[in-house]
C-alpha cells in the first residue's frame, strides 16, 4: 500500500488578475508528471468509497491505476465505458459532493483530485488526434429523434448510434452543445472541447439539425410519425425571476440571457459580432450556484470594475462548486452573504440600484439548509448598472404544451420512470434537466445512458 | 440553407424577401414570427411572418433598415442565403368571426398585419383597415390590404398621400361614429401601438397588439423579451405572445427596454457604414486600375 501523501498536487492556473480580464481557460490541467504524482496518492482501496459517490459509477481506482502504469488510453477507455464526456465532466462536475467528497482520504487529508485526473486523461486523448471510431454494428433500420444537443442529447445519440440506430438530433439554437455552449463560459469550458465531442457524435453517423424547435417546428407527435422513438433532452430553459419591483428595468438580465449573449452570441466581441451586451461598471449577480459564479466572472471579463454576488444564505450553503467560488474570490468578486433583494430601482428605465434586506439564519428548511430570515428594517442599497438574476430555472413549457399525453409534475418537469427514462407517452423518453429541473452535466449524461439502453430494448422488442 | 428566392423594395427603407424555409412554412400561421440570423457573426433578429406558402416551402419577411443588421440584410440579393431561420415562434392569432373589426397598421407593421387581416376577412369579419406611414414613400401593400378590407383608410403624417393624419385620428372617428366594433388589432412602432391603446381604451374595445421586442432564442430561455403589465405582472413575448391585450401593457417601460442598446447599435451601424464606404472606394480603385492596366 502506498504511503499517504496528505495534500493534493496543485493545478497550475492563470494568475487571477490576468485571467479576470481574458476569456482563456483559467486552469491549465495536469501535465504527465503532475498526474503521476496525484495518481500515486490513490490508496487503491479494496472497497473504494469513491465509486458509489459517482452518479455514473466510473471505476475510479481502476482508471487511476492505469494512469500510474502510464496506460492513459486504457484509463480514458475505462472512464468512457460509463462517461461519454470526461473532458467536460472533469471540468464541471461538483467532485467535492460526489467522488472526492467520499474519498477515504477526505476524513483526515485532502481527497485524491479525481476530477483533475479525469480531465488529464481526456485531454491527453484529445492531443493524440481525433478519437478512433468504434466499429459500428450493421444498421438496425430504426430511427430515433433526439430533442436537444446538450449533455443528455449528445450522450444518448452517441450510445444509440453505436448500437446501430439512425439518430437525428434537433437543436433549437444555431449551434450544437446546449448549455455547454450557451451557458458555461469559455474560461471554464473551452468551446473547442465541446466542438470535439459534437464532431465525434457526428462522425458516428448522427445527424444534427439546428434551427429546429421540437414543439414548434414539429411536435413530438409529428416526430413519432417518422421516428420509432423520441428522446427529450431539451434542458431547463425557463429562467426564474424574483418577482420583485423593478425587475424589468433595462440592465436587469436573467443569467441565461447574460451568459447566452456573452457565450453563444460572442457579445464580448461586439461590434465585430452583432449582439450587444451591457458592459456594466458595477455588476450585481443574485444567486449562489455555478451559474451565478459564471455570470459574476463574465462581468469582470466584460470590463466591470466591480462584480458583486448577492446570496441570501451564507457561504457554506452556496451550491456552486468550491473551485468556482474560490476562483471567483481570487478574481476579486465580492460577496454579500445573508442578503435578500427586495426591489430594483432605476432612472429613465435603466437599473441603478438593488435594495436588499439583511438576513439571519433560522431553522433548517426542506432542503436541509438553514433558512434565511430577513431582519426587519435592515434595508440597504447596492448601486450597480447591470444586475444578473441567477436563481435557477425550470423546463421550458413548449414541449409539454404541445404534447398532450406527456405527464409533467407541478414544477413543469417531465415525469419518467427512473429505471428506463420512459415518459407517460409511448415511444417517448426523457433525461437531463427536463426531468430534474436543473441538475448537473453528469446526472444528465447518466440518465441519457440509462435511456439509451431502454430505447434500444424498446426498438428491438417493441414492448413498452 | 435559407435561400432568398425573391426580393422586392417596398419603400425607401422597407424590403421584402421570400425565403426558402420549408419547415417553417409548413407550420406557420398568421401572427407568428421567425428569428433570422444574417451570418456566423450575426445577431438573432425576430421578424413577423408576413406571408407563407406551405406548398412552395417559402415564407415572406419584411423588414425596415434601422441598424447594422437590417441594413446588411437589405444588401442581400436573390440567391444569397441567411445563416439561420428558425420558427414558427409564438402563438398564432386567434382567428374567429368577431363581427366588425378594425385593423391598424403603421409603417413596416403593415406587413405582419396583412396575414391577420386576410385570415379575419376569410373568417367572415367585416374588416375596416387603417394603414399609415410618415410619408408616401414608406407606404406599401395598399392593394393587398384593400383586397381583404371592406373599407380601407390610408394616411400619411405629412399628407404626401391619402389623408394627412396619424392612424389614431380615423380610428377615433370610427369608434365615435360606428357602433359594434368588436376588436381592434394594431401593429406598428411601439409608440403608435401605445397611442392606439390610449385611443380605444375609453371605448372599452378589446385591442390586440403584436410586440416585437429584443430577444435572443425565441423559446423562453433568455427572458430578454419580457413585457410588464399595468398590474405588475410580466410575460415573455416569445412564448406567451407576441400578441397581447394593448390595455394591459406598460408602454413606457416597454419603450425604454426597447431602446436599451440604442447607443451600441448606433455605434455598430456607423462603423459598418464607414466600412462599406471603404469597401466601395477600394472596389472603385481596383476598377480604375483595371481600366488603365
Amino acid at each position: 500500500m502506498a504511503k499517504i501523501i496528505p495534500t493534493r498536487t496543485p493545478m497550475r492556473e492563470q494568475e487571477a488578475h490576468v485571467r479576470a480580464r481574458n476569456y482563456e481557460e483559467v486552469t491549465y490541467g495536469y501535465n504527465i508528471e503532475e498526474a503521476l504524482a496525484e495518481a500515486a496518492r490513490c490508496l487503491d482501496c479494496a472497497k473504494p468509497t469513491c465509486m458509489p459517490g459517482c452518479p455514473v459509477k466510473i471505476d475510479i481506482p481502476g482508471f487511476i491505476r492505469h494512469i500510474r502504469e502510464g496506460n492513459y488510453q486504457a484509463a480514458v477507455d475505462l472512464i468512457k465505458q460509463t462517461n461519454a464526456l470526461p473532458a467536460i465532466t472533469g471540468r464541471v462536475c461538483p467532485q467535492e459532493t460526489q467522488c472526492e467528497g467520499v474519498c477515504v482520504l477526505t476524513k483526515k487529508y485532502e481527497p485524491v483530485a479525481i476530477g483533475r485526473l479525469e480531465r488529464f486523461v481526456a485531454d491527453w486523448e484529445a492531443q493524440q488526434g481525433p478519437p478512433p471510431l468504434p466499429e459500428l454494428p450493421p444498421p438496425s433500420g430504426k430511427k430515433v429523434a433526439v430533442a436537444g444537443s446538450g449533455p443528455a442529447g449528445l450522450t444518448v445519440a452517441a450510445d444509440l448510434a453505436r448500437m446501430g440506430h439512425k439518430v437525428t438530433i434537433f437543436e433549437a439554437l444555431h449551434e450544437a452543445g446546449g448549455v455547454l455552449v450557451y451557458g458555461i463560459p469559455e474560461f471554464r469550458l473551452p468551446k473547442a472541447i465541446v466542438k470535439r465531442e459534437v464532431d465525434y457524435v457526428r462522425a458516428l453517423g448522427v445527424e444534427i439539425v439546428t434551427d429546429f424547435i421540437v414543439g414548434n417546428t414539429a411536435t413530438v407527435d409529428e416526430l413519432l410519425q417518422e421516428y420509432d422513438a423520441v428522446f427529450l433532452g431539451v434542458g431547463a430553459g425557463l429562467p426564474w425571476f424574483l418577482g420583485i419591483p423593478g425587475e424589468n428595468l433595462g440592465g436587469v438580465y436573467s443569467a441565461n440571457e447574460y451568459l447566452t449573449r456573452a457565450n453563444l452570441m460572442r457579445a464580448y466581441r461586439f461590434p465585430e459580432y452583432d449582439t450587444p451586451i451591457a458592459m456594466g461598471e458595477r455588476v450585481v449577480t443574485i444567486g449562489g450556484g455555478n451559474t451565478a459564479m459564471d455570470a459574476a466572472r463574465t462581468a469582470l471579463r466584460l470590463g466591470a470594475k466591480e462584480s458583486i454576488i448577492v446570496y441570501r444564505r451564507s457561504r457554506a450553503e452556496m451550491p456552486a462548486r468550491q473551485e468556482e467560488i474560490h476562483h471567483a474570490e481570487q478574481e476579486g468578486v465580492q460577496f454579500y452573504f445573508l442578503t435578500t433583494p427586495v426591489a430594483f430601482h432605476g432612472q429613465n428605465g435603466r437599473v441603478t440600484s438593488l435594495e436588499c434586506l439583511k438576513n439571519e439564519l433560522g431553522e433548517p428548511d426542506a432542503s436541509g439548509r438553514r433558512r434565511p430570515v430577513p431582519v426587519p428594517n435592515s434595508n440597504f442599497h447596492i448601486e450597480a448598472d447591470v444586475m444578473v438574476i441567477a436563481i435557477g430555472q425550470s423546463p421550458s413549457p413548449i414541449i409539454a404544451k404541445t404534447t398532450p399525453e406527456l405527464a409533467t409534475a407541478r414544477n413543469g418537469t417531465v415525469v419518467v420512470d427512473p429505471k428506463t427514462m420512459k415518459t407517460s407517452k409511448r415511444g417517448v423518453f426523457a433525461g437531463g434537466d427536463i426531468i430534474t429541473g436543473g441538475a448537473t452535466v453528469i446526472l444528465a449524461m447518466g440518465q441519457a445512458k440509462t435511456a439509451a439502453l431502454a430505447i434500444d430494448e424498446y426498438l428491438r422488442t417493441g414492448t413498452w | 440553407m435559407y435561400e432568398i428566392l425573391h426580393k422586392q423594395v417596398l419603400s425607401a427603407t422597407v424590403k421584402l424577401m421570400v425565403v426558402r424555409a420549408p419547415l417553417v412554412a409548413r407550420k406557420a400561421k398568421a401572427g407568428q414570427f421567425v428569428i433570422v440570423r444574417n451570418d456566423e457573426r450575426g445577431e438573432r433578429i425576430p421578424l413577423t411572418i408576413a406571408d407563407f406558402d406551405a406548398e412552395q416551402g417559402t415564407i415572406t419577411i419584411i423588414f425596415q433598415e434601422v441598424g447594422k443588421s437590417t441594413a446588411q440584410m437589405g444588401q442581400f440579393q436573390v440567391g444569397d442565403c441567411f445563416a439561420n431561420v428558425v420558427g414558427p415562434l409564438g402563438h398564432p392569432t386567434e382567428i374567429e368571426n368577431y363581427g366588425k373589426v378594425v385593423m391598424v397598421g403603421g409603417g413596416v407593421g403593415i406587413a405582419p398585419l396583412f396575414p391577420i387581416t386576410r385570415a379575419l376577412k376569410q373568417a367572415g369579419n367585416h374588416v375596416i383597415s387603417i394603414i399609415g406611414a410618415r410619408n408616401r414613400s414608406l407606404l406599401f401593400w395598399e392593394d393587398r390590404m384593400r383586397t381583404y378590407s371592406d373599407e380601407l383608410i390610408v394616411c400619411t403624417d405629412d399628407g404626401s398621400y391619402g389623408r394627412k393624419a396619424l392612424v389614431t385620428e380615423p380610428l377615433k372617428e370610427i369608434l365615435q361614429t360606428q357602433a359594434g366594433i368588436a376588436r381592434v388589432w394594431a401593429i406598428g412602432p411601439a409608440i403608435m401601438m401605445k397611442f392606439v391603446a390610449a385611443a380605444t381604451e375609453p371605448f372599452g374595445v378589446p385591442t390586440i397588439v403584436s410586440l416585437n421586442t429584443i430577444m435572443i432564442d425565441g423559446t423562453g430561455m433568455c427572458g430578454g423579451c419580457r413585457v410588464t403589465f399595468g398590474d405588475g405582472g410580466s410575460q415573455f413575448v416569445c412564448v406567451d405572445g407576441p400578441e397581447f391585450d394593448a390595455h394591459k401593457v406598460d408602454w413606457n417601460l416597454l419603450l425604454e427596454r426597447m431602446s436599451f442598446y440604442r447607443e451600441q447599435e448606433q455605434r455598430a451601424y456607423e462603423q459598418w457604414k464607414q466600412h462599406q464606404c471603404r469597401l466601395e472606394q477600394a472596389a472603385q480603385t481596383i476598377e480604375r486600375q483595371a481600366a488603365h492596366g
